[in-house]
């Protein structure tokens, strides 16, 4: 079959509801934005390790720890998982790494604030990864098998990380006055970074026919970023916090809240390198891997050596 | 010293060595070697934190006086811990780590062999759930013992080098007091001396098999069953213990 017939085949097929396998025929195109994009995906979710991490040794008490512990130990799941789906389209975890110690990859730009206070672990749960499954829940319709069906497994446990962050709020919220200024504090620094990380309004990042023909995106950052909205302010109003936005008010005849002006500066400063921690999470990751560069070695050398032995006997 | 007493020491014993050693593990948390172990050491750092809550937890009903697991956790200062001094050295480079971790999963392997078939009820329910965990553990750093120590040569060094800084802290996991008495009668808690040859005997199997050597250290640290600690722990507790000592009272 030639290439245009290959094409229209693949075309109809994701037009179908069908899903694309790792051994299908795929449009280049397709499959290095599969790879930019799933990768991105990958690098957020093990970076994203880092300022929660942050909080483990110093949790306030023994079920929040016991909590984030299990909420880190998912999202490096999700990172292997996410390395693993990666890889189906032919590029391996060693060579996604590189790119990412180089700076070559990207990950996602909220991970890039600090985590000042223990009101900052509710504040992610609650509003990084709610808006995360905004996107993620999307994305499990997309055509990609392997990246779908990620999604789907994902998801579930992002909406327990979602919970136990709302749920850490509301203590807060419902706590001392101290604890109810941390949880206010949180939420005014985390805001405006949540829904800026769920990408550029669309006026500047105009979405390609083609992407959304082929299922890899499947719906507009700022139709994403208004379902966040509309999901979340309630929620705060809920526990007696305030958001940080002086202008947000609900739209009786568009059935939304309007938000004020979002200072997109900020974010593609961040998105260029110059945030808070890029430099900090970058050299961590870099740290880790050279650090860990005999261990990988030594456990190599011995598989060698097992496997001769397996060989000789 | 009345059974109550012995009971409620030993188990801040237990208790303690799970918390400290769960609480290094996490500091790993992001920096792991690679992202394999990143998962693992984490939930292993997640069941000794599960292991700890439970026993502290029964620690408090069996003291009787109002204190919960997090009073015990967090409301203590460095002199009343009574966790192994093993558990809360620093963890260094990744064979320390692995070498830590194994000399502790050995024992605890065999400890809690013995505490299933405690006559407390409640130390046997908890020691049979704990043991399930504690046998992956042990498979855990077992691997990487021989991985790291038949790998390569500086990963033999390494490993080695970690080995013989430990060794000090090992003999004390295995000296008893009257606590230890006082419970052995009753047949809640096991005579360590049994324990001691089990850990031998295993420990000295894997060095074999990992071309490693028995360290030759004779100097023998001990302290933590009078909360004598190394100067690590008092580190460890300020970062562990603050949130929870800022704010008196709230609830989280």
């Amino acid at each position: 079959m030639d290439d245009a017939k290959q094409l229209e085949a693949f075309e109809a097929k994701i037009a179908s509801g069908a899903k694309i396998e790792p051994k299908d025929w795929m449009p280049e195109a397709y499959r290095k934005q599969l790879i930019r994009m799933m990768s991105q995906h990958a690098h957020s979710e093990i970076v994203g390790m880092l300022p929660e991490g942050n909080w483990i040794t110093r949790a306030p008490n023994l079920r929040r720890k016991a909590i984030l512990l299990a909420k880190v130990q998912d999202e490096a799941g999700h990172g292997l998982y996410l390395y693993s789906a990666t890889e189906t389209l032919g590029v391996d975890r060693t060579e996604l790494l590189s790119q990412l110690h180089t700076g070559k990859a990207k990950y996602s730009s909220i991970f890039n604030y600090p985590t000042l206070t223990w009101a900052d672990i509710g504040a992610i749960g609650w509003l990084v990864d709610g808006a995360a499954i905004m996107n993620q829940t999307a994305l499990a319709r997309g055509s990609y098998g392997p990246y779908c069906r990620a999604m789907v497994r994902i998801c579930k446990e992002e909406s327990f990380h979602n919970r136990q962050g709302y749920e850490i709020m509301m203590h807060l919220a419902q706590g001392t006055p101290e604890q109810k200024a941390l949880a206010q504090d949180a939420l005014n620094r985390w805001w405006w970074p949540s829904i800026m990380m769920l990408g550029p309004s669309d006026d500047q990042s105009p979405n390609s026919d083609q992407l959304m023909r082929w299922k890899v995106k499947m719906e507009s950052n700022d139709a994403i970023r208004q379902r966040f909205i509309d999901r979340t302010v309630p929620q705060a109003d809920f526990i007696g916090l305030t958001i940080p936005d002086k202008d947000m008010k609900f739209d009786e005849k568009t059935g939304h809240y309007s938000h004020g002006p979002i200072n997109w500066d900020e974010f593609f400063e961040i998105i260029k390198g110059n945030g808070p921690c890029n430099a900090k999470r970058l050299k961590a990751r870099v740290d880790a891997d050279k650090k860990g560069a005999w261990v990988r070695e030594a456990a190599t050398a011995y598989a060698a050596k097992q496997a001769k032995e397996k060989q000789v006997a | 010293m009345t059974l109550q007493e012995a009971k409620f020491e030993y188990l801040l014993r237990l208790g303690d060595s799970s918390l400290i050693i769960g609480h290094r593990l996490s500091e790993w948390c992001g920096h792991g070697p690679i992202l394999e172990e990143d998962i693992a050491l984490i939930n292993i750092a997640l069941d000794f934190v599960g292991n700890a809550t439970s026993i502290l937890a029964y620690a408090g009903q069996v003291e009787g006086k109002g204190r919960n697991e997090d009073d015990l956790a967090f409301m203590r200062g460095e002199r009343e811990f009574r966790n192994l001094l093993i558990t809360e050295q620093p963890n260094g480079d990744y064979a320390n780590t692995i070498a830590r971790q194994f000399l502790f999963d050995t024992y605890m392997f065999y400890l809690y062999e013995e505490l299933k078939s405690s006559k407390d009820e409640t130390i046997a329910a908890i020691a049979v759930k704990s043991h399930k965990e504690i046998t992956y553990h042990l498979r855990h750093t077992s691997e990487w013992m021989l991985r790291l120590g038949d790998g390569t040569v500086e990963s033999h060094e390494r490993l080695q080098n970690g080995l013989n800084d430990l060794w000090m802290f090992t003999s004390e996991m295995f000296d008893m007091d009257e606590v230890d008495a006082v419970l052995i009668k009753d047949g809640i808690v096991p005579d360590l001396n049994k324990i001691k040859a089990s850990w031998e005997k295993r420990v000295h199997e894997v060095l074999a098999e990992a071309t490693l050597q028995i360290p030759t250290t004779t100097f023998k640290q001990k302290g933590s069953k009078e909360g004598k600690h190394t100067e690590h722990l008092g580190f460890l507790l300020a970062e562990m213990q603050y949130v929870h000592r800022a704010y008196p009272g709230a609830k989280w």
